[in-house]
């Protein structure tokens, strides 16, 4: 039985493999970079606008929506990362309907190259919205006997981002597969219904985590409010 | 006893008992969970939204543990290094 998809593999030329998780990545690349190109190409503000136009908007402002709850005051700023995120994940396990196909987020080296790009943008919009003495600071809070465990929280988090995700992934094509030797008639269909529901949920909490990573390290702490003294 | 068979009953045991303990705990937790936000939901209808927005990040965030013991399980059966390293060197000799 396979753990992953990256045993598969199509083509090998020495030490270059190209691997069913590679295959698909650049698939649902090409989808996710086409589709919006070919979309957003003749954009109308009037009231007739294109389905798929009504469909990329639906999906943006839902995005923005969401980023701003989490609490960053600008969504537009952070759209680029976090709206990336979940459309690849959301479509890669979505394609998972389309027979054949191996969701990527289903391999350990997908996922962990997500969570190194939350890694890498958690202090990259920190800097940016703080400065570099300011965002070192927030390593010292609130004394500095944290400093470490503040360092292992920050290394702990993008590991269970990337075990997380791949865990869901594989498990869920894991059970279908056991399943279609147990049960081969109904139930599966009723356990990749799930499977679609837990990689949307998947999703959600990818990005919502890597909003909520980046919202905590982008905050500027305002001064405490002095109490009144007349009550 | 050789040390293949040996691996070979460590691994399955211990990765029945891995998803077996470790599913435990998530278990309980997720039924709490659910448990709080139905009443809360009870309590204040208005908040659904909030709430099962909340329910499912911390439903997700809990049911992780769970799946980190079906993948150590999964490695355990499927992966084990330590099969993998004797059966490189039974075939070496």
């Amino acid at each position: 039985m396979r753990l992953s998809s990256d045993e598969i593999v199509f083509w090998q030329y020495g030490l270059f493999k190209l691997n069913a998780t590679i295959v698909f990545t650049w698939a649902l690349m090409l989808v996710l970079a086409v589709g919006s190109k070919l979309i957003t190409r003749k954009l109308s503000t009037g009231l007739e606008r294109s389905r798929w136009q009504s469909l990329l908007e639906i999906v943006v402002t839902g995005i923005e929506k969401q980023i701003e709850e989490v609490g960053l005051r600008r969504p537009d700023k952070y759209i680029g990362f976090l709206g990336t995120l979940f459309l690849f994940v959301a479509l890669a396990s979505l394609c998972t309907i389309i027979p054949g196909y191996e969701p990527p987020t289903g391999s350990l080296s997908t996922t962990a190259a997500l969570a190194l790009c939350v890694f890498v943008a958690v202090p990259f919009f920190g800097i940016e919205q703080q400065g570099l003495g300011g965002y070192l600071k927030s390593y010292v809070e609130p004394t500095v006997i944290m400093l470490p465990f503040n360092i292992i929280s920050e290394i702990s988090r993008t590991l269970a981002l990337a075990v997380r995700l791949f865990g869901n992934m594989m498990s869920g094509t894991m059970i279908l597969a056991i399943l279609l030797t147990i049960t081969p008639f109904i139930f599966p269909i009723a356990m990749s219904a799930l499977g679609l529901l837990t990689g949307m949920v998947q999703a959600y909490i990818f990005s919502i985590l890597a909003a909520v990573y980046i919202a905590s390290a982008t905050r500027v702490r305002e001064p405490m409010p002095k109490p009144t003294a007349d009550h | 006893m050789d040390s293949i068979t040996l691996i070979a009953i460590a691994s399955i045991v211990t990765a029945g008992l891995t998803i077996a303990l470790g599913s435990i705990g998530p278990a309980l937790g997720e039924g709490r969970a659910v448990a709080t936000a139905l009443s809360s939901l009870a309590q204040q209808p208005d908040a659904a939204s909030t709430i099962t927005r909340t329910l499912f990040v911390g439903l997700a965030m809990i049911e992780s543990i769970a799946i980190y013991c079906f993948v150590v399980s999964m490695i355990l059966l499927f992966a084990n290094p330590f099969w993998n390293h004797i059966i490189a060197q039974a075939a070496g000799k």
